[in-house]
């Protein structure tokens, strides 16, 4: 006979966990994703690391003596902060369609949702790691000024991946069932771009510095670039990103455990 | 054990237009409320089963039956786990292998190689249980050396051929189909119809829906009946 079935909130931690575990699933898919766009060209997921190189090489110049920095310092800024800037943002565009986009495995298999998001989140991870290669050449090459804050690094990178995966939950659900969603969401991340301090520095803000200090994204970039950069890590920015690591897992967890199940009724 | 239990299954498809499912209209909604709220309360669901009840046990070899659209696929999905009932409830014991589409994670651009791991993790098998299994597999699709090109480059047989071997190379206690499995030109198909044959008999449960008549009565041993996603009969034949 039927037992009692566990509670809502046990099968969404059960997801959430069994999705993260399984590691025989969401790295090939993600892997997938990535080499499906490259397939049968020469260089392969290079070209991610290469376009951003591109970029960097024509903005760098541009925008330093727009700004009037030196360029070689100014190039070790943007490196840094575009290359994250694509992580952060692919991670949050990336969320909207993580359960739309596995529309058909969700009918018609019962994997744990979560490993549709560990996809999103391993595939954005994977670029941010192509990425990586132009941030150590640039870094190499004008700036050399590093120290032990570097350690800071992988941990950063780390939190950006965890809130990844609540973002990922939380606004794939939101956007299956609503499909104005991802639309808002893209364009209000592109105008991000240019609101968070990514090519042009607090500084430059003069008094008002206090603006980039309330937008949540510059906290979220401002936990890798800085160890990066070769500057102490800012307690406010950790403070922040921590609070909003906890308190996104918090609401993600109380809407997952209560639509987790009508998810497949929704892509 | 094997069994599979379902206790007063109920499974409301919602039909979102562009209505309900837009942002607009819930926020307009919340605005003006009376007339419009009115119409979230009306929103139009398909019932695909209402109240499905039944008790599957070792050694059952249920046939379903049903006019198009009487929630025998829905059915199926619910018992592979892809759907949770919206109230009722249902319990499987023991492995399931779904041949509900046997081509799922399967990528056109990956080789016949990579597909094999590709579709045996979505089938919930390890990389490392597949490995062994690969030279089988590639012999009983008569891939020969197509295995290590794109499955793009296949015949449509080619595909569903590796696609059949993957999916009946690992044994299961439960097996849903949806109408029984054919692929491939005559000569394949007496091989498959064997291979099959030896996994649906080593299976503990199986569970067909299928409006063949003589299939089921040739392979089943219960009958349920399914009619606007009401269960009408299940009875031993």
């Amino acid at each position: 006979m039927l037992s009692a079935p566990p509670s809502r909130f046990r099968l969404a931690l059960k997801d959430l966990k069994d999705g993260i575990g399984s590691i025989y699933v969401w790295p090939p898919l993600g892997w997938l994703e990535i080499k499906q766009r490259y397939r049968r060209s020469m260089l392969g997921p290079f070209w991610l690391t290469i376009s951003t190189g591109f970029m960097l090489a024509f903005m760098g110049p541009l925008y330093g003596k727009m700004f009037g920095l030196p360029v070689s310092s100014y190039l070790a800024y943007l490196a840094v902060s575009f290359v994250v800037w694509i992580f952060v943002s692919g991670l949050i565009n990336d969320s909207c369609t993580a359960f739309i986009q596995a529309e058909g495995y969700i009918k018609q298999t019962k994997l744990p949702l979560t490993v549709y998001v560990m996809r999103t989140v391993w595939k954005n991870f994977l670029i941010f790691a192509h990425n990586l290669v132009i941030v150590v050449l640039v870094l190499v090459f004008f700036q050399p000024s590093l120290d032990w804050y570097l350690l800071l690094v992988p941990l950063a990178v780390l939190t950006i991946v965890v809130n990844g995966i609540w973002s990922g939950i939380l606004l794939g659900l939101i956007c299956a069932r609503f499909r104005d969603i991802p639309p808002i969401v893209s364009s209000l991340v592109q105008v991000a771009f240019f609101l968070t301090p990514v090519f042009w520095t607090p500084s430059m803000l003069g008094r008002h510095q206090w603006a980039a200090d309330l937008n949540p994204l510059f906290h979220f970039m401002e936990i890798v670039r800085r160890p990066l950069m070769g500057q102490d890590p800012s307690l406010l920015s950790w403070g922040v990103v921590l609070a909003i690591t906890f308190s996104g897992f918090a609401l993600m967890l109380a809407l997952f455990q209560r639509f987790r199940a009508r998810i497949a009724y929704w892509v | 054990m094997t069994a599979v239990s379902a206790k007063d299954v109920v499974v409301d498809f919602p039909i979102y237009g562009s209505g309900s499912r837009s942002l607009k209209n819930t926020v307009i909604r919340a605005a003006t409320g009376g007339m419009l709220a009115r119409d979230a309360a009306e929103r139009v669901v398909v019932r695909a089963l209402d109240g499905v009840s039944f008790e599957f046990r070792e050694g059952d070899r249920i046939g379903i039956v049903g006019h198009n659209g009487s929630g025998k696929t829905t059915l199926l999905r619910v018992i592979a786990g892809a759907y949770e009932p919206v109230s009722g409830a249902i319990e499987t014991k023991g492995r399931i292998a779904s041949m509900l589409s046997i081509t799922l994670g399967m990528d056109a651009e990956a080789t016949g190689y990579e597909n094999i791991f590709l579709r045996a993790a979505i089938m919930g098998v390890k990389p490392h249980e597949v490995a062994p299994m690969v030279a089988e597999i590639r012999e009983f699709s008569e891939l020969g050396d197509y295995i290590d090109m794109p499955v793009r480059t296949y015949s449509s047989g080619m595909w569903m051929r590796l696609a059949f071997a993957i999916s009946t190379c690992i044994a299961a206690d439960i097996i849903l189909m949806d109408e029984w499995l054919s692929v491939g030109d005559p000569a394949f198909r007496e091989k498959a119809q064997l291979r099959l044959r030896q996994l649906v008999d080593q299976a503990k449960i199986l569970v067909l829906a299928s409006n063949d008549e003589r299939l089921i009565r040739d392979n089943c041993n219960r009958i349920m009946r399914l009619s606007h996603g009401k269960m009408t009969t299940l009875e031993s034949i």
